[in-house]
């Protein structure tokens, strides 16, 4: 089928797929509310601008903390750097796997025998606790570095998946092909095997960034996210030491946990749906 | 046993459409009698042979009566044809070689299948015993799980446990096709056996490979686009094709002492029709190289010799003005 | 089958070899100087008594021998089961400290994995025999995996604990009890637990539940259940066989997912201030303990690689093909 057919067709299917349509709908929902939230913002960020926790109201669209801060301000900011999170982190784990994975899966033999134990050993160990024992010896913290050590610990899994995936093309007459005319191996694999696996790519990312996300949150909850500015998970930090649940500020700790259950929610429902545009296997009829 | 198939029409619920894969097939199978039923990729055989024993997700039943030993085969009830099947009508399939449960014990599966069709595993188990023996597999082969098998050993596994409960039609889709020649004899040569002794009533085998049924087959039919185009004694066929289509498909056999420098290997030029949207009466006509105007009918599939059937105009004619 | 153990018993014996040295390096390479970082938690004390404390840490840490050597007494200090001293506890050794915490994490770990894996299995099976059941339970599975395990517990703790008030929401124990085998003192315990245990349950059962559904699809696709159903199987035999083989995979994905539940029982941990190694982690942190804190990566690396090395075995014992693959099936 013509490439221009094969896109339309995809086109067609996505647009039909509800699971597809619901779950883009939510998070680009919140990516509105992150890049618009902001400057509907009453109060800057963290500044105290109450004497103490308020209920939400007209003034406080969500209520304040402990402290006086308005919260609504915090989500806001906070939405957006747990989205930069997940795109940088969940990108970096996503490329690392891809050169770990395409070349693994492609040279086969002991270079796939070398980085196949590099992954599966890095899988083994839990890197959430590595992750916690580097960042606390940081001093100075910010997204930038949180995403890439995120990166660098989550890329296992999508190497693992491309490996598996690039193993059954490899095997397929096209490569052959371009091999006996020479094609250097960096060609084969980003002319002939990467865009015949964009749309498995693609899925890959999306769970590398949800699992970005869901990292970066029990990170920041944990107490070693940015040491600036806001994110979901900080709020639940925050919320916690100023004893929010002892308290009731249920305004301050709720609204985090569920943006983050309904983002990530809405982006492994929005996979599903992918998998099902993507695969004509398991379209429904 | 007798199978009496009328009509039987079967066709593909697909995205793109609807794919018209089997069209109105009339014919009847005999007791004892080993058919094999040929024709190239996406003819229709393995639709009809399957749609004979269980209808997989996308095929639609939309006509048709089958009769087997007098009673009706209810193909389009899915509930009702599982009094029929495996007692009834058997199926050795394509994929013979991973049809079994790689995580079971070969015997401990058998004895679940055979009981799940309410069945005494210990009345069975000796003449389990003697059929493994017949096709030359050990006993001990109950004990081992499917890993341990080869692929031989594996599908003649499956011949006899598809045939376990003496099925009055069995059906064997491609049950060749990953052999090599000698292996090929050895299993064709094994299905004529199991009908010898009566294992099996009749048998249909399926397969694209028309030099395997010279083997073995009483008689062949010969499909094409979805459309029978022709059933006679294996004899006949091979040496007096009567359709076009078979015509040209037995001269593009090679044969064995012949050397291309004396006759060259013809093929039919052309490919098949797409069913999404099936041209209309015969779907040979394309590629035929006698067709007229009255292929644009659909030709009935008519007995022109005794158990010779036919479903070409030209031919009808030919043997008309021949009386 | 030697083979196979002995070639997994390298990996894992190299695994826990990089993870030792990660673990002895982080200290030493991080920017920063850990000895420094420990006394500013301590607070101003007089310049001599810096000095003082200076000399004895840095000595304590081995910090004045060259690095091999600091390596290599790492490595025999670990043989000996001395993993220092713990700064947050002083002058309790490390080992003591992480011996008290061990018995509740597995209190609450062991039955929130082993439970949850089981009930997900079989809720996602189940789930996969009716297209409204599964319509139903996508989204809720992949909600509940979605859900971050610290979120869950403070909402958990809200409602039960300061809403309703009939389950108290911090430590393993009333305080006001000591440990014994009494009575009072078991429910105290079980008081305690419900709640992280249940939200650790809760978020993995969905996992395993969406986990568990994809398999079944996929195993009832597989050609043993065609013919299976060609024959005339019933369905519930087709179904028996299709959720044992998919357990396999699952089985596996168990292992590999350790990682991931030590992560979230640490974070579910800080929110119910249960004493577990994960909340032993945060305070380490919190108080620049080092050698609490190497300590505690140390026991949850020993604990995952031997997690693994459990479920291999039992891979091997169930998985027929595992078993016989290496000793070459006929072909």
């Amino acid at each position: 089928m013509s490439e221009e057919k094969k896109k339309n067709e995809l086109l067609f299917f996505a647009l039909r797929n509800s699971k597809l349509k619901i779950g883009a709908a939510i998070v680009f929902l919140f990516v509105l509310f992150a890049i618009f939230g902001p400057s509907f913002a009453k109060y800057p960020l963290n500044e105290f601008v109450a004497g103490g926790p308020n209920p939400p109201s007209a003034d406080y669209y969500m209520g304040t903390t402990a402290y006086g801060q308005d919260v609504f301000a915090q989500f806001v900011h906070g939405l957006g750097s747990t989205f930069i999170v997940g795109l940088v982190g969940g990108g970096i784990a996503t490329l690392l796997g891809m050169l770990v994975g395409f070349f693994g899966g492609y040279k086969g033999g002991w270079v796939d025998e070398l980085l196949n134990g590099v992954t599966n050993i890095i899988l083994v160990i839990p890197t959430f606790a590595l992750l916690l024992i580097m960042v606390a010896y940081l001093k100075l913290r910010g997204i930038l570095l949180e995403s890439i050590f995120i990166g660098l610990t989550c890329w296992p899994w999508a190497a693992r998946a491309i490996r598996a995936q690039t193993f059954s093309l490899v095997s397929r007459e096209f490569v052959d092909l371009a091999k006996l005319s020479g094609m250097g191996t960096l060609k084969i694999i980003f002319r002939e095997i990467a865009p015949n696996m964009m749309s498995y790519l693609f899925m890959t990312f999306i769970l590398q960034f949800g699992g970005a996300i869901l990292n970066a949150a029990t990170l920041d909850f944990v107490g070693l996210g940015p040491t600036q500015g806001a994110s979901l998970g900080l709020m639940m930090n925050w919320a916690t030491i100023g004893s929010a649940l002892l308290l009731g500020y249920w305004w301050w700790f709720v609204p985090p946990g569920l943006a983050i259950t309904a983002i990530v929610g809405a982006l492994y429902i929005m996979n599903v749906g992918l998998d099902e545009v993507f695969n004509p296997k398991l379209r429904e009829m | 046993m007798s199978l009496r198939v009328e009509n039987l029409t079967v066709y593909y619920q697909t995205l793109k459409g609807v794919v018209q894969a089997l069209e109105d097939a009339s014919f009847s199978l005999g007791d004892g009698e080993i058919m094999g039923l040929a024709g190239e990729s996406g003819c229709g055989k393995t639709t009809l042979g399957t749609s004979l024993i269980q209808l997989s997700g996308r095929m639609r039943y939309m006509r048709g009566k089958l009769e087997l030993d007098g009673q009706e085969l209810p193909v389009w009830d899915n509930q009702a044809m599982n009094a029929f099947r495996y007692r009834k009508v058997s199926l050795i399939p394509q994929y013979a070689m991973s049809a079994l449960n790689p995580t079971r014990k070969i015997g401990r599966m058998t004895r679940e299948l055979i009981e799940s069709r309410s069945v005494d595993f210990r009345v069975v188990l000796p003449e389990l015993k003697r059929r493994l023996e017949l096709v030359e597999l050990s006993e001990k082969v109950l004990d081992m799980y499917p890993i341990e098998l080869s692929g031989g050993m594996k599908q003649r596994m499956v011949m006899v446990l598809s045939t376990l409960l003496n099925p009055s039609l069995l059906i064997a889709d491609e049950i060749t096709s990953a052999l090599d020649v000698s292996t090929q004899k050895a299993v064709v040569k094994m299905l004529a056996e199991f009908r010898d002794r009566e294992f099996v009533k009749s048998v249909m085998v399926i397969t694209h490979d028309i030099s395997v049924l010279y083997q073995v087959a009483d008689s062949i039919m010969v499909m094409y686009a979805g459309q029978l185009s022709e059933k006679a004694p294996a004899d006949a066929i091979i040496k007096n094709p009567r359709h076009p289509y078979t015509k040209m498909l037995i001269s593009s056999l090679p044969k064995i002492g012949v050397r291309h420098t004396e006759q060259v290997l013809s093929g039919i030029p052309g490919k098949p029709p797409l069913l999404l949207d099936p041209p209309a009466g015969c779907r040979f006509r394309d590629r035929c190289p006698v067709a007229f105007e009255k292929c644009l009918q659909v030709p009935p599939f008519l007995e022109i010799q005794k158990d010779h059937y036919v479903a070409c105009w030209k031919e009808f004619e030919s043997h008309a003005q021949a009386k | 089958m030697k083979r196979y153990f002995l070639r997994k018993l390298l990996i894992y014996l190299l695994t826990f070899f990089i993870a030792v040295t990660i673990d002895w390096m982080i200290p030493r390479f991080m920017p920063g100087d850990p000895v420094l970082n420990m006394l500013a938690k301590a607070g101003s004390v007089h310049a001599e008594a810096q000095e003082v404390m200076y000399g004895y840490l840095t000595t304590a840490f081995g910090l004045d021998l060259p690095i091999w050597q600091q390596y290599l007494n790492f490595w025999n200090a670990l043989f000996h089961g001395d993993l220092g001293v713990s700064v947050l506890q002083f002058p309790r050794p490390v080992v003591d400290v992480i011996k008290s915490a061990i018995p509740f994490d597995l209190l609450l770990l062991i039955p929130a994995i082993v439970l949850s894996w089981i009930a997900g299995n079989k809720f996602g099976a189940f789930a996969a025999r009716s297209k409204r059941m599964d319509n139903t339970l996508l989204p809720v599975g992949y909600i509940l995996t979605a859900t971050p395990y610290m979120w869950l517990g403070i909402l958990l703790g809200w409602v039960f604990a300061i809403i309703l008030k009939i389950i108290p929401i911090s430590g393993a124990f009333s305080y006001a009890l000591k440990p014994a085998l009494t009575w009072t003192f078991v429910l105290s315990v079980l008081e305690h637990w419900i709640l992280p245990f249940a939200s650790l349950f809760i978020v993995m059962f969905g996992g395993w539940a969406i986990g568990m559904r994809n398999m079944i699809i996929y195993e009832l696709e597989a050609d043993y259940a065609h013919y299976l159903e060609a024959l005339g199987a019933p369905k519930r035999l087709i179904r028996r066989y299709a959720y044992n083989n998919a357990l396999l995979p699952q089985l596996s994905g168990l292992a590999l997912k350790l990682g991931v539940i030590v992560a979230g029982a640490m974070a579910t941990e800080i929110v119910f201030s249960y004493p577990g190694i994960g909340y032993l982690i945060l305070m380490a942190i919190q108080n620049s303990d080092y050698f609490l804190l190497q300590g505690c990566f140390l026991f949850i690396i020993i604990g995952v690689l031997l997690a693994n090395f459990i479920i291999d075995i039992v891979f091997i014992l169930i998985d027929p093909r595992t078993r016989l693959g290496m000793q070459g099936g006929a072909s």
